[in-house]
């Protein structure tokens, strides 16, 4: 029983670290009087990984896929919403079943749930997008291992109910959708001069002399678009002033 | 804490139920799949001859209209009642390749000009590359090419899937002045190879063992074809001589 109980402060230990990790992710405490569905509360974990906690520039969560997807507009489109798919959909799946899911395997019952959905999403783009498909490749398979997945099922998901979990997923597709689409547009732009695929830079422009930027399509583009946007959030916002 | 036997039924009906799920859903979706499988590989063998087509519509219309799917023997003569769609590249290239069978596509364009479109297959690094090479008339000239993959790596070896590496053939020839099969030879810049610049690419910086896999698959590709190249060259000339 010392054991057990050794362990079990441990977890509660582990998740006190973890809120705290994530301050601005405000703790939905038990209430026994019914919550409105859009409360303030649940607004708030909604929007706040939008900028405060954003997934990808303050918790810098989730890069890899940032980098390689967002030479154009339509694939980083099409991944924001597999991400949003997928971590809503496992946030709600993971928060309706966390009294039952046994502590010791409760990561991997995560990833079978994530890797689940990763599976059906993928089959979908082959079925209905298929040259969406063969440009994400890899990356579809990938999103299993997104950190922001994983992250928010163990960060919140395991210890609130089902509806708050799933707009928190909400929440944090769309703030890895939006930088996705802000890197993706620069990226487009400038390396190719279109939009969803829609040329943008007009044709006098490079009888004129314009030329579109090669290291814009290349890797290295995103990092210094997606820093650039750190720097920016952050002389903006002042609640991250001095966090990090 | 839960007890063993609880975790262990509930890892069992959650693999069960997830797995019953997904079969469920692969079904279903395995129809739609195939199809676009199919549209894929006909945009693919006109992307061979310079043709990128995005619309269903074109490419199913211009594939009828314009490809004829021809089937050969080793020794160059046509097979009759196989289909070029029903033939397997992988169980093909397999065989010994005397026994191989052939598919070739030929591609008329609105000119009268005809193509002759070779598909290769092969190994790269993490597993199976393909692609198509159009020949113009005479059998030595490359025409267009077009390669894919399945799994290669992106920036390095998938970079063979990408357009500046595949106009890189186009032009480039696959028979010595002397009439010796030499095939296009993807080969880094500074390597020294004894014909001309007509014979190489340049290969992938990074990609060395997908570039050597690609190097192979066109080399062993093009080879059971040459008899019919021989045959057809012969007549080619004869028919241009006639007119």
């Amino acid at each position: 029983m010392n054991e057990e109980e050794q362990l079990m402060s441990e977890e509660e230990q582990l998740t006190t670290v973890r809120e705290e990790a994530t301050t601005a992710t405000p703790s939905v405490v038990p209430v026994k009087k019914r919550e409105a569905l859009f409360s303030k509360k649940n607004v708030q974990t909604l929007r706040d990984p939008l900028d405060d906690t954003n997934p990808v520039t303050v918790q810098v969560l989730g890069i890899c896929s940032a980098l390689a997807v967002t030479v154009q507009m339509k694939p980083a489109l099409i991944m924001a919403l597999g991400v949003t798919f997928v971590v809503a959909f496992s946030n709600l799946i993971v928060s309706m079943l966390r009294r039952t899911i046994p502590t010791r395997i409760r990561i991997i019952v995560q990833l079978i749930i994530v890797a689940m959905l990763v599976t059906i999403v993928d089959q979908l783009l082959k079925a209905y997008m298929f040259d969406i498909s063969k440009k994400l490749s890899v990356f579809v398979g990938l999103i299993i291992t997104n950190c922001i997945v994983m992250g928010r099922l163990e960060a919140f998901a395991l210890a609130q109910r089902p509806w708050p979990a799933f707009l928190d997923g909400i929440g944090n597709g769309l703030g890895y959708g939006l930088i996705l689409l802000v890197v993706a547009f620069f990226r487009e732009l400038f390396g190719a001069g279109t939009l969803f695929g829609f040329k943008v830079v007009p044709q006098w422009a490079y009888d004129m002399g314009y030329v579109n930027n090669g290291l814009m399509v290349l890797p290295p583009a995103a990092l210094f678009v997606i820093g650039i946007y750190i720097w920016w959030q952050r002389s903006r916002n002042q609640k991250l002033i001095n966090v990090s | 804490m839960h007890s063993n036997k609880y975790t262990l039924i509930y890892a069992a009906v959650l693999s069960v139920l997830t797995a019953v799920i997904l079969a469920v859903t692969a079904e279903g979706l395995k129809p739609a799949q195939q199809a676009n499988v199919i549209l894929d590989t006909k945009a693919n063998i006109l992307k061979a001859v310079r043709l990128d087509l995005t619309e269903r519509q074109q490419i199913e219309q211009t594939y009828e209209s314009r490809i004829r799917e021809v089937v050969l023997n080793v020794s160059g003569e046509e097979l009759e009642g196989v289909d070029a769609k029903d033939i397997d590249m992988k169980e093909e290239t397999d065989k010994d390749w005397k026994e191989r069978r052939l598919p070739l596509y030929v591609y008329t364009a609105p000119e009268g000009d005809k193509n002759y479109i070779i598909p290769v297959r092969g190994v790269g690094l993490w597993g199976p590359i393909w692609g198509y090479i159009s020949l113009e008339g005479d059998f030595n000239t490359i025409y267009g090419a077009y390669f894919d993959h399945k799994g290669e790596t992106p920036g390095l070896g998938a970079e063979i899937a990408e357009k500046p590496f595949q106009d890189q053939f186009r032009g480039k020839k696959i028979m010595s002045e002397d009439g010796q099969f030499v095939s296009v030879n993807v080969i880094k810049k500074t390597d020294k190879l004894e014909y001309g610049e007509m014979y190489r690419v340049d290969a992938i910086s990074g990609g060395t063992i997908t570039s050597q896999g690609t190097n192979d698959m066109i080399k062993e590709g093009l080879e059971p074809y040459l008899t019919y190249f021989k045959k057809n060259k012969s007549n080619n000339l004869i028919s241009e001589y006639r007119k």
